[in-house]
């Protein structure tokens, strides 16, 4: 078996009395592709926010690299709250910020575009080599880090290039259209050299053909930076072509999880997405 | 070997310099010019003319603005305890520069005070900037959790105890209580805050245009996707308000030296709201309608709108509504009709740039050309 990339443990996710995430316990290995799919609401992005620090999950861990990043317990009004079985009474408790989970290796994007819409898609792409650099404010002030600056900004260069948005290198990133400023999320999001990239419903708001290049895409930039992904999405065709294992969730339990073929034939799947028969 | 390396390295460094004033010549050029001008009007002009303190009070203006947009305007932080920071720069550079021989005759309450020597000015400049900055930091680290208007509110509750804390009796002996404190060295030429002003200005500029620069605007735009690019929130945010309280203490020292006396009572929240007007005026995230506004702030507070404050007769006829107190009165309707028709600032969040000047005059040039031939 490959090395194990993502390992989350027994992951459960409450805000109040809502259980969004219910004691999910999935893997990703090196150089898959991995869809997380679902009805809407049934905690994937939820899974994805717990997964980068965004979120602080009430009970379980999360593995990278077979380092634990993420894990935590029941603690103050949540232990009288907790509904699941499974308490980590012994996981210790570890809540980075999202940018020490970045600086990790796990990129990630979002599900609405979240570029910086006041900036230039070349300085886009540069803000994310900025916590690789080897640099102070004063020496950046002083402009003592330029080789550092300038072997950021060939790296930045060489990345648009690659990625075909060497020509847009100037533009207002909210001026790109759509499909575009999807595009520049995924490369600012490679321009962290991560090892893992979350992507959160790529395909959305995209037409067949769009969908169909995006394939293409994702599967030329795993091979190219030698990158694991794991994704959310709702294109089924997308999915099921690109994808080499799915996780299904409902209501923020896992259903069913397995190769393409076997998902798409699992009753219980069935019946999340077109509801149960009545009269069965 | 290692020697070439070095000679080599130095070599690269000078040649980015080079290049960097190489890009940068109608600027310099322009400055240059500036700083000239400054020079010869002071030998041409009485000292006592209006001109030089609107010039004075503008340049420690705009240093206090351009700080604040560091913050509000570069990073997002609407903070407003920029007086308090201020208050803080003005009381370190007096206290530390009062000759001792005065001591006992502006401390005449506490004995003298406790403090028993002087720096000399430019090392105290930095004392206050320093001071400023350290006090920032502490107040930073629970308040920078705060957002948007909460901060702002946190900010100037802290700025009102600051000011508090420094007119307290029992801190006589260092801060004179709620007595002035005077006598210190001040500057009589207008070039002196220009050189500190422009220094200032010209370091905040190169930060904003660097790596870091990037990240604070990413901040601003989008904290959530700036955080998920791997670029630490909290140690951002407590930089930029940290680096735009040292410029502000440096102008609260600037600002103590042109009064020329201090009393901690001056620096009142309404001084942080003339400088939020400026940077607002301005263009919010453009250095440059910070510089341009704060003059013109202080021109038409100070000068240019003098006249509506005292009563004019043309012949026997007494020109109505021209009474003391008028001046505000429009002052507010021009800042209002501003605000109304310029809704992003005089510069928006673009940049006055020696580019754009040399694009300007050569689309004028290219047109005269196409109209003579």
């Amino acid at each position: 078996m490959a090395e194990n990339i993502l390992h989350l443990e027994r992951l459960t996710m409450q805000f109040g009395g809502v259980t969004a995430v219910n004691d999910l316990t999935m893997d990703v290995y090196k150089d898959e592709i991995v869809a997380l799919i679902g009805p809407n609401g049934a905690g994937k992005t939820t899974v994805f926010n717990c997964i980068t620090g965004v979120y602080e999950p009430t009970n379980g861990s999360v593995s990278f690299c077979g380092k634990t990043i993420v894990s935590n317990r029941p603690q103050g009004k949540m232990k009288k709250l907790y509904t699941g079985e499974y308490r980590g009474e012994d996981l210790k408790i570890i809540s980075p910020t999202p940018d020490k989970i970045t600086k990790l290796g796990i990129a990630r994007t979002f599900q609405n575009i979240r570029l910086f819409k006041t900036m230039t898609v070349f300085e886009n792409v540069l803000v994310a080599k900025h916590m690789r650099a080897r640099q102070n404010f004063l020496s950046a002030t002083f402009r003592l880090n330029f080789k550092e600056e300038q072997r950021m900004r060939e790296e930045s260069l060489a990345l648009l290039e690659e990625q075909g948005l060497l020509q847009y290198k100037d533009e207002i990133a909210s001026n790109l259209p759509y499909g575009l400023q999807r595009r520049l999320e995924i490369s600012r999001a490679l321009a962290t050299e991560p090892k893992l990239l979350m992507l959160d419903e790529p395909a959305a708001g995209m037409n067949p053909q769009e969908t169909q290049e995006l394939a293409d895409f994702i599967v030329q930039i795993k091979d190219k930076y030698n990158l694991t992904v794991l994704m959310i999405e709702h294109h089924m065709d997308l999915v099921m072509k690109i994808s080499e294992r799915i996780y299904v969730l409902d209501f923020g339990k896992l259903i069913a999880h397995g190769t393409p073929e076997e998902v798409q034939k699992n009753q219980r799947v069935i019946d999340a997405y077109l509801g149960v028969a009545e009269d069965a | 070997m290692n020697m070439e390396r070095n000679g080599l390295n130095n070599k690269s460094t000078f040649l980015a310099v080079s290049e960097f004033i190489a890009k940068n010549k109608i600027g310099f050029l322009l400055i240059i010019v500036l700083y000239s001008a400054l020079f010869i009007l002071e030998k041409m002009m009485p000292p006592s003319s209006m001109l030089f303190v609107v010039l004075k009070k503008g340049a420690i203006y705009a240093l206090v603005a351009v700080s604040m947009n560091l913050l509000n305007g570069f990073t997002g932080l609407f903070s407003l305890g920029q007086a308090g920071f201020m208050l803080i720069g003005s009381y370190t550079y007096a206290i530390f520069t009062i000759p001792v021989e005065d001591r006992a005759a502006v401390y005449q309450y506490f004995d003298g005070g406790i403090i028993r020597f002087t720096v000399p000015v430019f090392i105290a400049l930095i004392m206050a900037g320093v001071a400023a900055g350290i006090f920032a930091f502490f107040i930073g680290l629970p308040v920078l959790r705060l957002k948007s208007d909460y901060l702002a509110i946190a900010t100037l509750g802290f700025a009102e105890i600051i000011r508090a804390i420094f007119q307290w009796n029992k801190l006589g002996p260092i801060t004179n209580g709620s007595n002035l404190l005077k006598k210190f060295p001040s500057f009589s030429s207008v070039l002196f805050p220009f050189t500190v002003a422009g220094i200032s200005i010209a370091l905040i500029v190169l930060l904003i245009n660097s790596s870091y620069g990037r990240a604070f605007k990413a901040i601003r735009d989008d904290e959530i996707a700036a955080e998920a690019m791997g670029i630490n929130l909290a140690k951002h945010k407590l930089l930029s308000f940290v680096i735009s309280s040292f410029f502000a203490g440096v102008g609260g020292a600037l600002l103590a030296m042109y009064q020329t006396t201090v009393q901690a009572s001056a620096f009142k929240a309404a001084m942080t709201y003339e400088i939020l007007l400026i940077v607002v005026i301005g263009g919010v995230g453009s250095i440059t309608g910070s510089v341009i506004s704060s003059f013109l702030f202080i021109a038409c507070s100070e000068w240019w709108l003098r006249f509506l404050d005292s009563e004019t007769y043309i012949g026997s006829f007494k020109v109505p509504l021209l009474a003391s107190g008028f001046r505000k009165v429009v002052f507010s309707v021009v800042i209002m009709v501003i605000v109304l028709f310029y809704n992003q600032g005089i510069m928006g969040t673009r940049e006055f740039s020696s580019e754009g000047i040399a694009r300007f005059f050569s689309r004028i040039a290219s047109r005269n050309r196409k109209e003579g031939a």
